[in-house]
């Protein structure tokens, strides 16, 4: 008898603490991303963080995939009304995002109906102008940045007879070093390569300060012409080209699949985003650090960040976007953000959190750390280097994807890769804005 | 034959309702989004859109990408359909003759039919992947420039073998079946004649499978057509340079990369026209031309 009372009692009590819980519920502001393994944790764990340090908001992450099945799932929730509070989307999707007109928020706008000033001098410049409208809107929040380095492993470079304090400049020093490596023996091929189009194409032009495409490489309007049938591209692929026939440069893939190579110790030579550094650490390599490579005469410039920023879609309820005010300036903080910096490898965000992590010493201690940071904000961004943005980026970046194949498989040389590919994502992007 | 008459006139419509229901829930529905989708142009995130009549079909049939992609679909078909039917062909004359352990081996010899086709794809994937693959560093340790990273026709070759891999157990299974349905005494009638192992196969065996084969052959193609996107996507992606993209790849491809819906839509459509002229075509004139005993 006594034991059936208290089981009453328990369930009657469970049943009002449920109403009681109901009743004061916080909003739930869905995060949909793409991080997986160690980002994945960072992520889960800067929402608990902030869910803990207030009761009227929930962030809740959700991993939706890929960054393009990510981006997919986001337009596709958006089209059956169901759009998430927030979504992260990767830097070739910011033009995708950017095209709807009226169904984003911009980033400014959210944070001022939380009642929150938005200053942008508190931001890196090199990432406020890729998130920035032509007006100087900014419209995402960044919140995961990266940069292309070089990265070489130190042994092949003693075994080849090279400096390993002395990673290569420049790209002409990068072939040679890479034809040394091969024909000494120290390792079976000597330079590859992740993500051509980001890397070669995009960041290449910024670097060396050369066009990508018309209209400030889409920056100031979505009507753009490619301009990467240019000199520079063609010597420079054409180079890789002629490395790939006899293997001193070996292809991985379309996105950073060529990393594997590098950790093997296949291949000596590996230009790949800064936040492919994890991995590297991981795999236990005697591996170097150098700045992006350039051509004499032309750069270095500075780099463009690649990475992920979040967006906000329109018609939310006010009080949504006050939470996602709050959740924000959460993340602009400087110790959230220096933490960010210094797990994950991604770039800080703001100038504070920078200025704080190097006072605290951290890249003495981890030298090449700050080499994505001083790219990106070695010099001002010209018209040529404040970033890349087509509304169909990743549909360009297959395009010239394909291009390069049939290039590296031989079948043509770089200028008539590049002339081809030019033509056909011109074709594409002229679709794609007709729209 | 006499026509049968319910007597009651509702019952009738209410059993065959969940079949009709499935059909027009899961086929006729999608398949009027997809025609509908197949006459407008829409930005993906469906906020402006606009009635271009045919303008998507005349874009994709004039479209060298297309063309091209048509006639991958039609070599990875065929290749994989023949590649998985002549292998499941051997195995089950094989297993026709083992005595000892013929269930085991058939068991065995099923298993793979079990594999999801995108896992398929992962696990052909690590053994012939040029950075990681077992087997691309075996071959190419021993000469052979292994790299379907860059070279379509290995790429090719890859999935056919995967796709077709993973259909063995099914052929297999049918072909057993097939042979068991097979009246020993033909065989030893012939074996009396002094016909030998080849000549009773290619002369008796072989025809009186034809049913069987002719069947499998419209399920081949329909599976190498359809069911096999997650093998390209876990294993190519439809590339290097598009050598591996099929139509079906590359409506994904279009669709949901490039969010260009309404290309995607139409060559949805169009693939449907295909796959319906397909099927007629072997249904009415092959099937003529198979023996059923």
């Amino acid at each position: 008898m006594f034991r059936h009372l208290n089981w009453t009692v328990v369930v009657a009590s469970a049943f009002s603490a449920g109403l009681a819980s109901n009743a004061l519920a916080a909003t739930e502001l869905s995060w949909w991303h793409a991080m997986t393994g160690a980002n994945n944790e960072v992520v889960d764990k800067l929402a608990k963080e902030f869910n803990d340090s207030q009761s009227a908001y929930k962030v809740v992450p959700v991993f939706k995939g890929t960054y393009p099945e990510t981006l997919n799932a986001g337009i596709a929730a958006f089209r059956s009304k169901q759009a998430p509070a927030i979504l992260q989307v990767f830097d070739a999707g910011s033009g995708v995002m950017l095209g709807a007109e009226g169904a984003m928020l911009p980033v400014a706008d959210v944070l001022k109906k939380g009642g929150f000033e938005f200053n942008k001098d508190q931001y890196l410049p090199g990432i406020v102008a890729y998130y920035s409208k032509a007006d100087g809107t900014m419209l995402s929040f960044p919140y995961n940045s990266s940069s292309p380095i070089l990265y070489y492993n130190k042994d092949a470079f003693t075994k080849a007879g090279l400096d390993a304090d002395k990673p290569p400049k420049t790209w002409p020093e990068v072939f040679d070093a890479a034809k040394k490596i091969k024909a000494s023996g120290a390792s079976a091929c000597g330079f590859t390569s992740t993500w051509l189009t980001w890397i070669q194409t995009e960041n290449f032009a910024a670097w060396n300060n050369v066009p990508y495409g018309t209209n400030e490489n889409g920056l100031a309007g979505l009507d753009v012409e490619l301009k990467i049938d240019a000199p520079l591209f063609v010597q420079h692929f054409q180079a890789i080209a002629d490395l790939a026939k006899d293997g001193t440069f070996r292809y991985g893939g379309r996105t950073s699949e060529a990393k594997q190579l590098f950790m093997s110790g296949e291949c000596a030579i590996l230009t790949e985003s800064s936040g492919g550094l994890g991995d590297i650490i991981k795999s236990g390599l005697n591996y170097g650090i150098g700045q992006l490579p350039y051509y004499e005469g032309n750069g270095p410039q500075n780099t463009i960040p690649g990475g992920a920023s979040l967006w906000v879609f329109g018609g939310k309820s006010d009080d949504e976007y006050k939470g996602i005010a709050e959740f924000f300036n959460f993340l602009s903080k400087t110790e959230i953000q220096a933490r960010l910096h210094q797990v994950s490898g991604y770039l800080p965000v703001t100038l504070a959190a920078y200025e704080e992590t190097k006072k605290s010493g951290f890249y003495e201690k981890n030298p090449g750390r700050e080499t994505p940071i001083l790219q990106m904000m070695g010099k001002a961004p010209t018209e040529n280097s404040k970033g890349v943005r087509l509304v169909n980026l990743p549909q360009v970046r297959d395009i010239l994807n394909e291009e390069f194949e049939a290039m590296l498989a031989g079948q043509k040389d770089a200028q008539a890769a590049l002339t081809e590919g030019t033509k056909k994502a011109n074709a594409a992007i002229a679709a794609a804005i007709g729209n | 034959m006499q026509p049968v008459v319910f007597p009651n006139k509702i019952l009738p419509y209410l059993l065959l309702a969940p079949q009709i229901v499935l059909t027009v829930v899961f086929f006729f529905w999608p398949a009027s989004q997809a025609l509908y989708q197949s006459v407008l142009r829409e930005d993906p995130f469906g906020l402006k859109s606009g009635f271009v009549g045919l303008a998507n079909f005349r874009a994709v049939l004039s479209n060298p990408d297309y063309l091209h992609s048509l006639k991958v679909t039609v070599v990875f078909s065929l290749s994989t359909a023949l590649l998985s039917m002549a292998v499941a062909l051997l195995l089950a004359t094989a297993a026709d003759r083992v005595v000892r352990g013929k269930n085991i081996y058939r068991t065995l010899l099923i298993w793979p039919y079990a594999v999801a086709p995108a896992v398929a794809g992962m696990l052909w994937l690590f053994m012939f992947n040029p950075a990681m693959g077992t087997f691309a560093y075996m071959l190419r340790r021993n000469g052979v420039a292994w790299d379907p990273l860059l070279n379509g026709d290995q790429a090719m070759a890859l999935v056919i073998v995967a796709a077709a891999w993973k259909q063995i157990s099914y052929n297999f299974l049918f072909f057993v079946a097939g042979l068991q349905a097979i009246p020993k005494s033909l065989i030893e009638a012939a074996s009396i004649d002094g016909a030998r192992g080849a000549r009773r196969f290619w002369t008796i065996v072989f025809p009186l499978l034809a049913p069987t084969t002719f069947f499998l052959l419209v399920v081949n193609t329909v599976y190498a057509f359809f069911d096999t996107f997650g093998i390209i996507h876990a294993v190519t992606g439809g590339g290097p340079a598009k050598a591996t993209e099929t139509l079906v790849y590359k409506v994904y491809n279009d669709g949901f990369v490039n969010l260009n819906l309404g290309s995607s839509a139409a060559q949805s459509v169009i693939l449907m026209v295909i796959v319906v002229a397909l099927t007629a075509f072997q249904f009415r004139f092959v099937e003529k031309r198979v023996h059923y005993s």
